[in-house]
């Protein structure tokens, strides 16, 4: 049964794009960066924390609490409370379910926010203990953590399609070129494609270029009415189409697809245009190969071709394909479910012009990608959002 | 093909030696379930009887109709590697030390997928044989090997890390002045053990079966009575460092039960050699062992207890030794969790009544003790961790298995083995 059609998003808008500058290592907790993202969000709106009525959060951090003891936490009153546990495609649906919200009158203004915090062994500690499968079937295989189970499936895709490491390097080093002009990148320092070659391997075929830095940091936005936009005075974007699909193609042997391949015909439809309309593109980039495997399933080119489709094309925020406009994680960072906003918040930055990095000239549409949780030998959950400005 | 395992090096006795370390250990409670199967080299996995599907990994219902009786049924293991890499950067200190480390996905011809530890042997598109396997936490993870065995196929590095193969070790045989500790002397040296040290109480006291000890090769006799605080210490002094496998062979057997028996003296001298020699062993030999259980290709590895599968469940025509064989099986599971995170592997070897002077009583069955040796040091190249030799044996663990009550009530009740 096919699925059927979704109810417009109009009416609703996403605002306050919010970053917590990123730390490579952080003493904090993650309260203090989720705290911090939703101040920065009232500073933003210039609203009081009595208006936001909405949460939806995500982290890996805030342990032993969850939304509810954060909100205590936090202060707020509230009568729609979400958390969204799917890593790095949390932002796609925190943003999703807070139209829904929104637009039904179950909240009026509600805060997207994700962020972690990065104490010195809080990656070891996350990946030791990730979920029952992790522990019974993958994790006890060398421990190389999400790089071990993301170098089978580039290893699998190179061999499936012929993509070679110098096409993952190209991605890499596009997105090193956007960072450069980015506030919050954690790296900033010129990368090429040699040392990209060139660097330490750390499970073959990946090397540490290919690899996310986990840190620490947080972003958000708020979603509510235009006419509440309006009011507050602050640049909006508009919602086209969005989706969420979790533990798609469960059975294939080995991924070379998500779950973007079952959603993608009614989101475009829904959304209204087609790929060629689209101005940039934020994949969830933890691993290169991810991002390829987003171009294709989303619909930008066929399958087993984004290898060729990125190479002839120039990835950076001035070129013909502005793709990851901060960098990606894999020049800002992954500051945990932080990772799955970022492209987001950007996304909305660059089509409310308001761009903290060099801009992409004339954007009025983002597509926003996401992917998240390595449960076993695979991403579970993903998620797009397509985005548009005001005046397209 | 693999290459053969060179013989390592001689020891700098001044280098420290690297700690002991173990890979991940944690797992749900039906993870332990594979972790039971791998310790008598079983492969199960569980099947839905509706779907006719395998589930893996561990469930708690089948994911395509969320029945929950999912049976744990065979598999063969065969499959096809359909990815691999090698991990070359981990912060786990176990790996980390013997990084690059080689994994790969394994396609199951049954269905399932799995992540499999990789043989040198095993490529992209390899067919293999994934079996189960501890590793040096004590838990089970899978193995891919080649499909087709060779010859030095456990010589490899990463296989060897989870099985315990005498292959260029040293073996303490704790009483070797018996006809399992001479059986054992021979088919260590066919193993290629690097030494085997034979203890031997009253070393002065020459007999027939000493001089036949000391025509092997590599063995060494060495004086140790375990019924002998000092003797023990003494020998943990000078050769505990030394110990990479220890098999405790020692057994003082008299018939007999409680009632029939005049007075304690037997029954002291049966605990005092079997149980409280086990506890001097395990006090002497244990913290140097635990201390070398994950120091390199000849690390400490294998404690061995050689078990009478009246441990089970009392033998009233043996009532007094299967009371210190429940001792033994009892202290080698605390010893499990005292060796627990070392690497250091306590195995239990499961025999009826071996083909001894102390059972000239009992018909066949009877093990020799050659095949005791045999199989003993099989299960030590496999790497399980409970063995079961002789159908005596393997009848009397299933029937336990099966229902401890029943079994108990059929050897009271004089049926013996033959219920």
């Amino acid at each position: 049964m096919p699925d059927s059609p979704r109810q417009s998003y109009d009416g609703i808008a996403a605002v306050a794009p919010v970053t917590v500058p990123y730390e490579r290592f952080s003493n904090r907790s993650a309260h203090w960066w989720l705290l911090k993202t939703l101040r920065g969000l009232m500073e933003s709106a210039q609203i009081e924390p009595g208006k936001i009525d909405g949460l939806a959060v995500s982290s890996f951090s805030m342990h032993p609490d969850t939304a509810v003891g954060f909100a205590q936490h936090a202060g707020l009153e509230l009568r729609w409370l979400e958390h969204i546990p799917a890593g790095g495609a949390s932002g796609p649906i925190a943003l999703k379910r807070a139209a829904r919200a929104v637009q039904s009158g179950d909240a009026s203004i509600v805060a997207c926010i994700a962020g972690d915090t990065n104490h010195i062994q809080s990656f070891q500690r996350m990946t030791a203990g990730f979920s029952r499968f992790s522990l019974d079937a993958a994790y006890p295989y060398g421990a190389g953590g999400p790089n071990a189970y993301f170098a089978l499936l580039t290893a699998n895709y190179m061999r499936q399609f012929g993509a070679t490491r110098k096409d993952f390097g190209h991605i890499a080093v596009c997105q090193r070129q956007n960072a450069l002009s980015y506030p919050f990148a954690l790296m900033k320092t010129p990368l090429t494609l040699e040392q990209y070659l060139d660097a330490r391997a750390i499970a073959d075929p990946l090397a540490l270029f290919d690899c996310v830095m986990p840190c620490s940091g947080g972003e958000g936005f708020l979603v509510m009415r235009d006419e509440t936009a309006s009011e507050l005075g602050i640049g909006s974007v508009r919602i086209l189409a969005a989706f969420e699909r979790h533990n798609a193609f469960a059975d294939d042997p080995i991924q070379f697809r998500g779950g973007w391949v079952r959603d993608r015909e009614l989101f475009w439809h829904q959304a209204g245009v087609s790929p060629e309309d689209i101005d940039l593109l934020q994949t969830y980039d933890d691993y290169p190969v991810i991002s390829l495997m987003q171009m294709e399933d989303l619909g930008f080119c066929s399958k087993g071709e984004a290898a060729d489709f990125a190479r002839c094309r120039d990835l950076t925020n001035s070129g013909q394909f502005p793709h990851n406009t901060t960098g990606g994680q894999l020049s800002t960072g992954q500051a945990g479910a932080a990772g799955g906003y970022l492209g987001l918040v950007d996304a909305i930055r660059q089509l409310t012009r308001s761009a903290l990095g060099k801009p992409v000239p004339d954007a009025r549409r983002a597509v926003v990608s996401g992917f998240g949780i390595v449960n076993f030998d695979r991403g579970v959950c993903s998620s797009a959002a397509a985005l548009s400005s005001q005046d397209s | 093909m693999s290459s053969p395992l060179p013989l390592p090096p001689k020891r700098n006795p001044q280098r420290k030696a690297k700690p002991s370390l173990a890979p991940p250990a944690a797992r749900t409670r039906l993870g332990i379930r594979l972790s039971a199967l791998a310790s008598t080299g079983q492969l199960k996995l569980q099947f839905c009887k509706s779907c006719l599907e395998f589930a893996y990994p561990p469930r708690e219902a089948c994911p395509r109709c969320l029945i929950d009786d999912l049976e744990w049924s065979p598999i063969s293991g065969l499959g096809e590697v359909i990815a691999t890499t090698a991990i070359r950067a981990t912060p786990n200190l176990y790996f980390r030390d013997r990084v690059p480390w080689r994994i790969g996905t394994v396609l199951l011809d049954e269905g399932p997928i799995v992540i499999a530890h990789l043989h040198g042997c095993c490529a992209t598109g390899d067919r293999v044989r994934a079996r189960l396997q501890l590793d040096k936490s004590g838990q089970a993870v899978f193995f891919a090997l080649p499909e087709i065995e060779n010859e030095f196929m456990n010589d490899d590095a990463q296989l060897r890390e989870m099985t315990n193969d005498p292959k260029h070790r040293r073996v303490l045989i704790t009483d070797a002045r018996t006809p399992m500790g001479a059986a054992l002397a021979a088919a260590l040296a066919d193993a290629g053990c690097r030494s085997i040290f034979a203890g031997v109480a009253e070393l002065w006291r020459r007999d027939a079966l000493l001089d036949d000890l000391s025509s092997f090769p590599k063995v060494e006799l060495v004086r140790l009575d375990l019924t002998d605080t000092d003797s023990v210490r003494e020998c943990a002094g000078e050769f505990g460092g030394k110990v990479d496998i220890l098999i405790n062979t020692a057994e003082y057997l008299r018939p007999g039960g409680f009632i029939d028996r005049r007075g304690l003296a037997a029954a002291k001298d049966e605990f005092e050699t079997n149980v409280f020699g086990f506890m001097r062993l395990a006090q002497f030999f244990g913290p140097p062992m635990r201390a070398r259980g994950s120091d390199g290709i000849d690390s400490a590895s294998a404690w061995v207890n050689s078990l009478s599968v009246r441990s089970l469940s009392s033998w009233p025509e043996f009532g007094c030794n299967s009371a210190c064989h429940a001792a033994l099986l009892s202290m080698s599971q605390c010893l499990r969790g005292e060796f627990a995170g070392s690497g250091v592997r306590v195995v239990n070897v499961f025999s009826g009544p071996l083909e001894t002077e102390w059972h000239d009583t009992l018909p066949p069955p009877k093990v020799a003790p050659s095949r005791l040796a045999r199989e003993l040091i099989a299960g030590l190249q496999r790497g399980l961790e409970d063995i079961v030799v002789g159908d005596v044996a393997k009848d009397i663990m299933s029937r336990w298995r099966d229902n401890p009550k029943v079994l108990e009530r059929e050897l009271a009740a004089g049926g013996g083995i033959d219920g």
